[in-house]
């Protein structure tokens, strides 16, 4: 199955219009044009011209710029559609997919009616195609991309000998070589000697032809199907209790933690969505702290947001979806009953829901010398204590910003008054003189370097002061146990 | 560490206890000191960074900690509530900026024996709850004899429910990591590193 004009179809079906359309990518500094319409490529367009040639020669021309991605994600789409016709189910290139129909096309009445019925479901989503069978997988391909058909059963050579011989999956180079030396077609080719054609080519011609012409086995993977991580329940009748709701989402999830086991994955995210009758839904999403898989751990963390839905009228179906996945090997466990570290994971997701998972932090030790730099705050739940945490000198419990006080000279002053107290200097302990990183903009060091002392007073406080040399001024920043 | 005079300290386990005055951080982190399981730091978010963690180091080691930040004192209380009844860290700090009421003050200490946690209200000066176990006072004091780390302060125990009141001059022993009682000038003469 090829898909000529995969990438404009997709984006015509999205927005149809009338007119030549044209889709673009930027390649090189040039708008290229990546993929046609059939209306375009009547007018004499072709796919590589820039964007600005084609203009000229088509003033109408619309352009789109192309997505590659999603056109990738779209053939995904169609390949698990083809799933349909037979279970082996390929993707060919970007633009193509490869189907093994042995022992599948009497259920649609036969190779013809299987063809028929592509072509016809096809066309009504509004995609070209172009079919091509065969007894290997090089002889459909030929016949797709050249002149589509059938190959005749046990002699592939019939139908493909006047195919041109770029229909062999070659490189651009090679068939222009050939072209050269006259062999245009597969016929040609096949009738050539192949010891000569080995000596120029190479071995992978003559493995092209054979796969073509059936010699040569090639094989067709088929593609997994990616896990589905999302279960759902519909109800006869609607239910609107909490209790009874919970009862459901357990049922849920103990199905869905039964595949997450399988694949040895953990949920990150879940989404529980509630359908009630009026055909609103409500949803409720749990973030946790660790993939989890443990359906008795999971559940207890949707009770706050289960309460805290609107029934309505009832709910008569949930789903709930694992949005998030990551891998989670089997553990061995260690003891009966929940762990202190669950327990804390716990702890961690259910206090998330509530007031965030990013306001649940914890400290990481950082490479700095400025004070406000020597450590790092990141969520808890996405990453773990590292350490270990050295202070190389004394250093506050408690980091506020600098308040300036009044006080002049080198010296920390004798007396001075700061939030209001009016303290007197005991002993100053210091100076520890600290640069700023000038590698670093910061605008809390445009005062440049510092002088701190720490400085016990006789009212009590143990205070951390900083002296800026190059720009006179005092400031309290921190204060000590 | 070496006996505290009154059983009120260590604080009493599976209930909430209060501090305040200057030196109540210094207080929360020699409580912090004892154990070695997680701790809970629950503040407000507008009070920004805080606590520092490298001057934490003199007390207890910072990976054992978890700072909460919330975005208000009912949130605060909320998540004080949830940690001390799940029973999963050693120690919930709070701190508050406003007093608690008295039915918020006895679901913390209902949280805290359900869940077997210990919790230590930072709660501004004047701001006490009648549900509260203990009540102390940490105040800041210059000490003309050590070198220049002492950490010299004054508990006092204002609120004891079972048990007797006092005041205790107190210095955290950063090397050794323990609590030295200084007693009182003249009072009970002790040659020095005895307290241990």
């Amino acid at each position: 199955m090829w898909f000529p004009r995969l990438a404009s179809d997709r984006s015509l079906r999205a927005q149809p219009v009338d007119g030549p359309v044209a889709l673009t990518l930027t390649q090189s500094n040039a708008e290229r044009i990546v993929c046609l319409n059939s209306l375009a490529e009547r007018l004499g367009l072709a796919v590589g011209m820039t964007g600005a040639d084609a203009r000229a020669y088509c003033p109408d021309l619309r352009t789109r710029p192309a997505d590659p991605a999603g056109d990738a994600r779209f053939l995904a789409a169609l390949r698990r559609w083809a799933t349909r016709y037979c279970p082996w189910v390929g993707i060919e290139g970007g633009d193509g997919l490869v189907l093994d129909i042995t022992g599948a096309a009497h259920l649609f009445g036969g190779e013809a009616g299987m063809l028929t019925d592509m072509r016809r479901r096809l066309a009504r989503a509004g995609l070209t195609v172009r079919l091509g069978l065969g007894d290997s997988r090089g002889a459909a391909w030929a016949l797709a991309h050249h002149g589509e058909g059938v190959a005749t059963p046990g002699d592939p050579l019939a139908t493909l000998a006047p195919l041109p011989v770029a229909g062999l999956r070659l490189e651009t180079k090679e068939v222009v070589t050939l072209e050269r030396l006259g062999l245009r077609s597969i016929g040609d080719l096949a009738a050539t000697p192949r010891a000569p054609l080995a000596r120029r080519f190479g071995a992978g011609l003559l493995l092209r032809l054979d796969q073509a012409l059936g010699r040569a086995g090639e094989q067709i993977s088929p593609e997994a199907e990616p896990p589905h991580y999302a279960v759902r329940l519909t109800l006869p009748e609607p239910i609107g209790l909490t209790a009874d709701v919970m009862a459901g989402t357990q049922r849920l999830l103990a199905q869905l933690c039964d595949r997450l086991d399988h694949q040895q994955a953990g949920a990150r995210v879940l989404c529980l969505t509630l359908r009630r009758v009026d055909q609103d839904s409500r949803q409720v999403e749990l973030r946790l702290a660790r993939p989890l898989r443990d359906p008795a751990r999971i559940l207890p963390l949707f009770e706050r947001g289960v309460a805290g839905v609107e029934a309505g009228f009832g709910i008569d179906q949930l789903r709930l979806e694992a949005r998030v996945v990551e891998p989670l090997p089997a553990r061995q466990s260690v003891a009966f009953g929940p762990q202190r570290g669950d327990r804390l994971e716990d702890l961690i997701s259910r206090l998330g829901t509530r007031i965030g998972l990013e306001n649940i932090q914890r400290f990481l030790p950082a490479d700095s010398h400025i004070p406000e730099r020597g450590f790092l705050i990141a969520p808890a739940a996405y990453s773990d204590p590292e350490g270990p945490w050295i202070a190389l000198r004394p250093r506050p419990l408690r980091l506020f910003a600098p308040e300036p006080i009044n006080a002049h000279g080198p010296q920390p002053p004798r007396q001075f008054r700061w939030r209001g107290m009016a303290l007197t200097t005991a002993r100053a302990t210091g100076p520890e003189r600290i640069a700023p990183e000038w590698w670093l903009e910061d605008d809390n060091w445009r005062n440049g370097l510092r002088d701190y002392w720490r400085v016990e007073t006789r009212q009590g406080c143990r205070l951390w002061l900083f002296h800026t040399p190059q720009n006179p001024g005092w400031y309290v920043q921190g204060e000590f146990a | 560490m070496s006996r505290f005079p009154n059983p009120a300290f260590p604080l009493k386990a599976n209930r909430v206890h209060e501090v305040c005055g200057p030196a109540a951080t210094a207080f929360a982190g020699v409580c912090c000191a004892q154990g070695t399981g997680p701790l809970l730091w629950i503040t407000e978010s507008w009070r920004g960074k805080g606590l520092n963690p490298l001057g934490l180091t003199a007390f207890a080691d910072p990976r054992r900690l978890l700072m909460v930040r919330a975005k208000d004192q009912t949130d605060t209380l909320a998540s004080t509530e949830e940690a001390l009844r799940a029973g999963a860290v050693d120690l919930v700090v709070i701190e508050l900026s406003k007093p608690l009421s008295l039915t918020a003050g006895r679901r913390l200490q209902l949280a805290a024996e359900a869940g077997r946690t210990r919790g230590l209200c930072l709660i501004p000066e004047g701001m006490g709850s009648n549900a509260t176990e203990t009540r102390w006072q940490a105040m800041p004091l210059f000490d003309p004899e050590e070198g220049a780390d002492s950490t010299l302060m004054r508990w006092s125990l204002t609120k004891n429910k079972s048990g007797t009141f006092g005041a205790w001059d107190v210095r955290w022993n950063h090397a050794a990591r323990r609590l030295d009682v200084v007693s009182p000038a003249g009072q009970r003469p002790e040659p020095p590193g005895a307290a241990g």
